[in-house]
């Protein structure tokens, strides 16, 4: 009996075994390329976001090196474009939180604000410093230029003083030279590093808590929901705190940036959801067409609607974060609620569709 | 003759090699246990990390003890060894018993079926006479039992009927079975597993023939191992079973220690092959022992027990089906959803944010969960009423004593289920710093309102 019973088992077993190896051939359609999801989103996205940053980094250095030698009204002005220029493109690359950027923490040295003016003070003062030092985060990167260039005074005569005939002068104009190497030294060794990795990058698909694709798509969604919602909005908006914080807003001393550089934001959101390709209008395998093979439209749909209502919202905020906040904060944190809306909708439906391992989470399940 | 058969005798004995085998592999196993959760890190990260702890009702003054937690799981891995080798059975038991049962209750973000089925099993082997036979302690007191009272063993066995069997009929819905969910979510998210990931895992009549199987699986696996004549080819499917869902999932040590316990359900032939060759080749032992034909406990003793298992498995029955006294999708709300072997029925997942406001100014701040709690905790608080209750009192009483006046605390609160589309999950204009923390039907969380409903048990 034992033996008939094991019998039937074994051959239950071959049988299925067998079944399952025929499966292989063509009739697989639901299963999602992730490879080609990373290929898309590295090669047509994040590279030519690092290549296009890297090159506007350049660029504000050469300018930079110009004005620090001739500060001038006219290169103050050409600085204070390239400045804008690439910081409209850093927008576009904080998000990729991964290699080397994740190890030195780019983004922390490229865009803590608020600036800690009395930091920048004393290290100009002081004339030594060390912008590696985790003290001096809050001292350097985009607001401390954006400080530099925009804040020292009212006027820009009085502003060029300070880079000609004030006490210091030519440490003013060495902090200028010390940040923008600071920021394009870090930025040469994250975009190499990242180049160099790109093929390991590519073929880690597998679905664990440190795999390539988890990772990344973990980081999106933390960029989104802190980088983006939280500090460009939440946290000056008094979200997290009993009153407003107008002093914390992006780019606060050039003052009227803060709605440009959040929108810019949340189109290169959107545009990874997507994969739209960097600066073009083509569009590549996604976030949003693997959501789509999992038969999740209503998902898919869901976010870019979202992100669309969050855009046209904030397209009705004044330029001036600040500005809109002492005024009308209640536009602001309408703002606010959409982008919410889309964290839910990233984090809880895409997240569960997904079935993405989350990186935190490692105990036993049920 | 029908009714001899039919009839059970509480004074009938049988073999007592089945249970020694399973007091020593259970205990070996949750010695295993103990130092993989210590290996793993997660003493630290679970118990002593946390600024904040989750407490079952009732049960808030348990809470992990600082750097004394290592000390307890060092005595609950301790004793499952002594429970393991049968010395001092009785208090190790007990000791293994209490210190399980302390570090559950200390944080139920960490709550697992398998915990909790460890809880009572560990509880209902207090009074078995698991030591009669191969064990330390017959050792020392030089006299082996050959036979305990059969309807000792037969208590295990009931307990495992009915995980089974609830287990079985839980799954008795239109979700599980119609929409093969949450498996349809899970299994394709295997992909990268070796020969099944990129075919088998994708296809839905798979996904549908998991889920049938798994609900036939535990209905009628039970009465397989009752049975003789069918009870190795249920063992074998026993052990393919929770091998395959230890492959797919990450369920730790359970599907082991199911495979172990199944093992109860042979005749002793199997355990005294399994004893012979630990004496010969493990423990080389030649000694002979006084062999006593029957252990048996006092009648009062016995009539105890039996009074005190007749409600233990009367509430072992019940308490899965109490959410029957609550309204609302049982998914949804989960007031009574722990405790009742529901186990990967679900797939549910939620992001929920606190506002904390001044109720005569109407001015408020939002939360950052992180703040006071782990991802972990966050994960979890997210979607379960109760825990979104009590972190919302935590908050009130935290603010409170900030020095902010007149708090009241409210909940944004999104949740998805199954692969519906996310909703609204708490009422958002209730202050849940005024809701009492009780067994009572939360009315403030909205109802499920999704047009697929679940429909069944």
């Amino acid at each position: 009996m034992f033996k008939r019973f094991s019998l039937l088992f074994i051959s239950i077993i071959t049988i299925y075994a067998c079944s399952s190896t025929e499966e292989i051939a063509p009739e697989v359609n639901d299963s999602f390329d992730r490879s080609a999801l990373l290929v898309n989103i590295v090669d047509n996205i994040i590279i030519p976001a690092y290549e296009d940053f890297s090159d506007k980094m350049s660029a504000l250095k050469t300018v930079g090196e110009t004005f620090t030698e001739t500060p001038n009204e006219t290169n103050l002005e050409a600085l204070r474009s390239s400045w804008l220029s690439a910081y409209k493109t850093w927008q576009h690359v904080e998000m990729f939180n991964i290699g080397k950027a994740e190890e030195i923490q780019f983004s922390y040295y490229m865009n803590i604000y608020p600036l800690t003016v009395q930091d920048v003070e004393d290290n100009i003062a002081n004339g030594s410093y060390d912008l590696n030092s985790v003290n001096n985060q809050d001292a350097q990167g985009f607001p401390a230029i954006d400080y530099l260039l925009h804040g020292l005074a009212d006027t820009d005569v009085a502003i060029l003083e300070k880079y000609t005939t004030a006490e210091n002068n030519d440490n003013y104009r060495n902090y200028i030279t010390t940040v923008l190497n600071q920021m394009s030294t870090i930025t040469s060794s994250v975009v190499s590093d990242f180049k160099a990795q790109r093929n390991s990058f590519v073929t880690s698909t597998e679905n664990t808590a440190t795999s390539s694709v988890n990772k990344f798509i973990n980081d999106y969604i933390y960029y989104y929901e802190k980088g983006l919602r939280a500090n460009k909005f939440g946290i000056p908006a008094g979200i997290f705190s009993a009153t407003p914080l107008p002093e914390k807003v992006e780019g606060y001393f050039k003052s009227d940036i803060s709605k440009e550089l959040s929108l810019e934001a949340l189109a290169a959101v959107k545009d990874l959801f997507e994969g739209k390709h960097h600066a073009s209008s083509t569009k590549g395998i996604s976030l949003k067409s693997y959501l789509i093979n999992l038969e999740r439209v209503d998902i898919a749909t869901s976010i870019t609607n979202q992100f669309d209502i969050a855009r046209t919202q904030i397209e009705g905020l004044n330029n001036n974060f600040s500005v809109q906040i002492e005024t009308d904060n209640t536009a602001m944190t309408m703002s606010y609620d959409e982008l919410q809306k889309a964290v839910v909708l990233l984090k809880v439906d895409m997240l569960q569709a997904l079935n993405v391992s989350v990186d935190y989470i490692d105990a036993d399940g049920d | 003759m029908l009714t001899k058969k039919t009839k059970y005798s509480f004074k009938e004995q049988t073999n007592a090699a089945p249970l020694a085998i399973f007091r020593l592999f259970f205990g070996l196993m949750m010695f295993a246990s103990i130092i993989r959760f210590w290996a793993n890190g997660w003493i630290e990260k679970l118990y002593l990390a946390p600024k904040f702890h989750f407490s079952y009702l009732g049960f808030s003054a348990i809470k992990p003890i600082g750097n004394y937690t290592y000390l307890l799981f060092i005595i609950c891995g301790v004793s499952a060894l002594f429970v393991a080798i049968g010395y001092k059975y009785r208090l190790a038991i007990i000791t293994f018993f209490l210190s399980f049962l302390y570090i559950e209750l200390m944080d139920k973000t960490t709550y697992l079926n398998h915990y909790y089925f460890i809880s009572i099993l560990s509880f209902l082997l207090i009074f078995l006479p698991a030591n009669a036979y191969f064990s330390l302690d017959a050792y020392v007191r030089k006299k082996h039992y050959k036979q305990v009272p059969k309807w000792t063993i037969d208590s295990i066995k009931l307990m495992l009927v009915i995980i089974y069997l609830t287990a079985g009929l839980v799954k008795l819905n239109s979700d599980w079975l119609f929409r093969a969910m949450p498996l349809k979510i899970w299994l394709p998210s295997k992909y990268d597993l070796p020969f099944i990931g990129e075919n088998l895992m994708q296809q839905n009549w798979f996904h549908f023939a998991m889920s049938w199987s798994g609900m036939l699986y535990d209905l009628i696996i039970p009465f397989f191992l009752l049975y003789k004549r069918t009870r190795f080819v249920a063992f074998l499917f026993v052990v393919f079973f929770h091998v395959f869902t230890r492959v797919l999932f990450p369920i730790g040590m359970f599907p082991y220690i199911m495979i172990v316990s199944a093992l109860i359900f042979f005749d002793a032939t199997l355990h005294h092959k399994i004893i012979f060759f630990l004496k010969r080749y493990v423990l080389k032992t030649k000694k002979k022992l006084l062999l006593v034909q029957n252990f048996n406990y006092s009648k009062g003793k016995r009539n105890l027990l039996l009074v005190l298992f007749s409600v233990f498995f009367a509430i072992q029955i019940l308490l899965p089906w109490r959410y029957l006294l609550y309204p609302g999708e049982l998914f949804w709300t989960e007031e009574g959803y722990r405790f009742s072997w529901r186990v990967m029925l679900m797939e549910k997942a939620g992001s929920t944010n606190f506002k904390i406001m001044n109720l005569e100014t109407g001015k408020y701040f939002r939360v950052n969960n992180t703040d006071f709690l782990t991802s972990f905790q966050e994960k979890q608080m997210s979607y379960q009423p109760d825990f979104i209750l009590e972190f919302a009192h935590f908050l009130g009483d935290h603010f409170t004593k900030q020095g902010h006046k007149n708090v009241g605390v409210f909940a944004e609160s999104y949740v998805a289920l199954n692969g519906r589309l996310s909703t609204n999950f708490i009422d958002e204009k209730v202050d849940l710093y005024q809701q009492k923390v009780s067994f009572n039907h939360k009315t403030w969380i909205i109802p499920f309102q999704s047009e697929i409903k679940i429909k069944g048990i």
